[in-house]
């Protein structure tokens, strides 16, 4: 019979072999799951984890679409290690856009360079207010930040849909529900010619060092998860905990802001109803299949956008159901969840 | 004696991950004995508790119970053999009454009110008052034990197996149990008696198991033997001896006066007017069974809980009523709490990390951490109290008990304390290291620092107190110096009855009465 057993300590191979056997899980269900729907499991697993970095074109689409993941899980991980569990990613990344989108709109043909790091400025102001709503919330009423947070998303979807029908709507676009598109000044520059890559995914990179440098070289960083670890530490330490609940949220929604503000200011280009595309929801998969921890983090987020690119072409060249990138972020994440057991327990045959 | 023993335990071994927790345990308990089981934290008393009551299975060697092998896998098939346990953490539902709780237990053929009726015909035929209506949450601590040792009967035991019965109990409350012990005793019940407090042992027991580091090392008769000679069997060498000195204190370094505090939490103990003062040189206590406000002063002393009147908390002439820990500690006052895994240290840091809880010499300017400094620091701290840690990056849970109440407490007397207040220094920590952080304690005293210990171990307050209050029901006690204070007059101050401060005859201050009903309730 299988039994499981309580480490005397946690198993420091486990704590990096399980993210790789929670992906290889996945896989494997993953290839039943094509068996299943009737497709070629080989097929799919190449459309899957090939074709996105086939060409230096798709690994520059797959680098685009881990910017805002990494961004976005960035900010999350020092909140989830704070002990704040701020569901609402998605509305801090919108409001960012919203923010961003509403000071690109200002620029004309004749704007110097200097419009983009307003708007990308205003991004991490919008994401951060629209956190720091569930911050005052949560430390004025004691209203708890997961339900706020998270119904703040739909208030924030709401209010793009309001300004992108109303009043930001382009006058020249042929009625769609969509913002002219920026001038531009306002937009992004790229990084190399033929792709679309931008200055998005360096900017991320040098954030992961300093999210990395602030958790595990501060002592600030070090209060915000001795809070989340033990709080009663913290509070016999004399780290407040009010503090460690703005700072989190801050810095979580200043982040999902900045992912919100390279998005539309980047391979966006406008403002439209599509903005909020779950980046903020799969970050927290993200996040937590990095180990909350900078360096998986990049890599769990190149992971993601590769389950996003993979999914969007199984749709077009397999014909998978659109569904499929979901089903593999949550296979993801379950199989994670059941292989962290063996962090913290072995299994053993035997009586 | 020549008859069956009730208990016999040969060759049991238990292996935990890393650990032999009993090795090759061998035990023999007489009926009608009073047998003790002795020694430190960690020596596996508990752990041969769990196998004998089924709460954990051993990986080898044979129990016989009235000279039949059995396998007990469970506690209920313990109980149905007639073993009872009392743990040392009550496992009472506080919204319950007392018969509901004992109900829980029971087999569901008995209705509630047959339930009440045993309760009460069991409770009067060992005199222990008990009034099995009333909801757990209005017990004192002593009753609920109560109900415990009840709900234990009632399943009329052959062997009765108490783990640090008398923790949670006043002195006089401890009497009362032993008369309740040795009434059952007399009629055949075999009691196991798990203890490290050698003089109760010494009145209780006629035999005794030592056991260390997992291994019966001795059996003696405890009535025979001196608390030294018990304790060398224990620890397996002399413990360290205390130097008393007297020593003029100093200026004033802890000022209260005053205090008055509402609990923040519903069941917690209000505190009423709290003064007390601590001067440098000197090592005041404060004796008194838990739950009478010991947690909330001690918060409001370490600024935990900010919410006292200005004035009322002051350090040399300072106003830190309101200060926060971290300013409290640049005014040179330091605290060590209770609880040592989850407020004095957090277990999945390394010990290195654990310094910046309460010392920042290793940040530099803007919050940088100086890792090197910080390690080395750890690495002083270990070498010079002797700590067995796998260095200064093991985790704070590796550790055991008495270890890291050493690194605790080292870590804040290692940074000259004008003041320092230790709740419950020696508490689960082995004899050996209790010696030995007494000692330090000591020290730092003879250094001129401000020492105030919150304990409710007597025997500790007496051994290192130069003067000893007493708390009880929110209330302090006048102090009285070590040389004047006995087990009985502070046994009888720990239920609130202390004469009032103006008048000398010893009769119960007005404030105290409250508390002395309840005292008189919880002696029976």
């Amino acid at each position: 019979m299988l039994r499981v057993e309580l480490r005397a300590q946690p198993s420091k191979v486990w704590s990096y072999a399980s993210p790789l056997l929670a992906l290889a899980l996945t896989v494997l269900i993953g290839m039943a799951l094509f068996m299943l729907l009737g497709k070629d499991p080989l097929r799919g697993l190449q459309v899957f984890f090939w074709e996105p970095i086939r060409t230096p074109y798709a690994i520059g689409e797959l680098l685009l679409k881990a910017t805002p993941l990494l961004l976005i899980a960035l900010g999350l991980a020092v909140c989830f290690r704070s002990n704040v569990w701020n569901i609402g990613a998605e509305g801090q990344f919108v409001l960012g856009a919203l923010a961003a989108g509403g000071v690109a709109l200002l620029a004309g043909p004749d704007s110097g360079r200097w419009m983009v790091l307003a708007v990308l400025l205003a991004g991490v102001a919008g994401g951060m207010v629209w956190a720091g709503l569930t911050a005052w919330l949560r430390d004025r009423f004691h209203a708890n930040e997961i339900l706020v947070s998270l119904m703040l998303v739909y208030v924030a979807i709401q209010l793009l849909g309001f300004l992108v029908y109303g009043p930001w709507k382009d006058p020249l676009g042929y009625n769609f529900p969509q913002t002219k598109t920026f001038e531009a000044a306002a937009r992004i520059p790229r990084l190399f010619d033929g792709s679309r890559l931008n200055i998005g995914l360096p900017i991320a990179l040098a954030l992961a060092a300093g999210i990395w440098l602030y958790l595990f070289r501060t002592l600030s960083g070090f209060a915000q998860q001795v809070g989340g670890l033990a709080p009663a530490a913290a509070r016999f330490a004399g780290f407040s905990s009010r503090r460690a609940l703005w700072i989190a949220l801050l810095v979580s929604g200043g982040l999902a802001g900045l992912a919100g503000a390279l998005e539309v200011a980047g391979p966006l280009g406008q403002l439209t109803p599509y903005v909020p595309a779950g980046y903020g929801f799969a970050a927290i998969i993200v996040a937590f299949v990095g180990r909350l921890h900078p360096v998986g983090i990049v890599l769990s987020a190149l992971l993601m956008s590769m389950f996003y690119i993979g999914g969007e072409l199984a749709q077009s060249r397999l014909g998978f159901p659109k569904s499929i990138t979901g089903v593999f972020q949550g296979l993801l994440l379950f199989s994670l969840l059941a292989c962290d057991t063996l962090v913290a327990y072995r299994i053993k045959w035997g009586k | 004696m020549s008859s069956t023993p009730r208990l016999e335990l040969s060759a049991i071994t238990k292996r935990y991950p890393g650990v032999v927790a009993n090795d090759n345990v061998a035990l023999s308990v007489e009926p009608g004995s009073i047998h003790a089981v002795l020694g430190e934290n960690g020596a596996g008393k508990s752990t041969l508790m769990k196998l004998i009551y089924g709460v954990a299975k051993p990986d080898a060697g044979v129990m016989r119970f009235n000279g039949q092998q059995v396998q007990v896998r469970n506690p209920q098939e313990a109980r149905s053999l007639g073993i009872s346990m009392v743990f040392q953490h009550f496992s009472l539902f506080d919204t319950l009454t007392v018969a509901e709780n004992v109900w829980l237990g029971l087999d569901k053929q008995l209705s509630l009110r047959e339930v009440v009726e045993r309760i009460e015909s069991k409770a009067s035929e060992y005199g222990l008052e008990l009034d099995p209506r009333r909801p757990v949450h209005t017990l004192s601590v002593g009753e609920r034990q109560r109900v415990e040792i009840v709900r234990a009967l009632l399943t009329r035991p052959q062997l009765l197996i108490l783990d640090e019965p008398t923790s949670v109990l006043t002195p006089q409350a401890v009497e009362s149990l032993f008369v309740v012990l040795r009434q059952l005793a007399a009629e055949g019940c075999s009691i196991l008696y798990i203890s490290h407090k050698l003089h109760e042992i010494r009145e209780l027991c006629r035999a005794c198991t030592v056991m260390r580091a997992g291994r019966v090392v001795g059996h003696c008769d405890p009535s025979r033997e001196t608390n030294a000679s018990l304790s060398r069997l224990m620890m397996g060498s002399e413990p360290e001896l205390l130097r008393a000195r007297d020593q003029a204190p100093g200026e004033l370094m802890l000022d209260v006066r005053e205090l008055q505090l509402a609990s923040e939490d519903p069941f917690g103990t209000d505190l009423h007017g709290i003064s007390l003062q601590v001067r440098a040189g000197e090592v005041v206590g404060i004796a008194g069974v838990s739950g009478n406000g010991q947690g909330e002063l001690l918060c409001a002393l370490s600024g935990e809980d900010r919410r006292a009147a200005p004035g009322s908390v002051q350090l040399a002439g300072v106003d830190l009523s309101q200060a926060s820990p971290g300013l409290r500690r640049k005014h040179g006052l330091h605290f060590v709490p209770e609880e040592r895994l989850g407020r004095g240290a957090v277990p999945t840091l390394g010990l290195a990390h654990n310094l910046l809880l309460t010392r920042h010499d290793a940040v530099g300017p803007l919050g940088w951490l100086r890792l090197g400094v910080l390690r080395a620091q750890a690495d002083e701290i270990i070498a010079r109290y002797k700590i067995k840690a796998g260095g200064p990056d093991a985790v704070a849970r590796s550790l055991s008990g008495g270890n890291l109440q050493k690194f605790i407490v080292g870590r804040e007397i290692d940074c000259n304390p004008r003041v320092l207040i230790v709740s419950q220094p020696t508490w689960g920590v082995d004899v050996g290291a209790a010696a030995h952080i007494r000692s330090e304690i000591l020290a730092l005293r003879d250094a001129g620092c401000a020492v105030l210990v919150v304990s409710e171990e007597l025997d500790e307050l007496f051994e290192i107190s130069d003067r000893l209050h007493v708390i009880a029901d929110g209330r302090l006690s006048p102090s009285v110096p070590r040389a004047e204070a006995t087990v009985e007059r502070i046994g009888a101050w720990m239920s609130g009855l202390w004469p009032s401060e103006s008048s000398q005859a010893e009769q119960p201050a007005r404030q105290g009465l409250n508390a002395a009903r309840e005292a008189t309730d919880a002696q029976g």
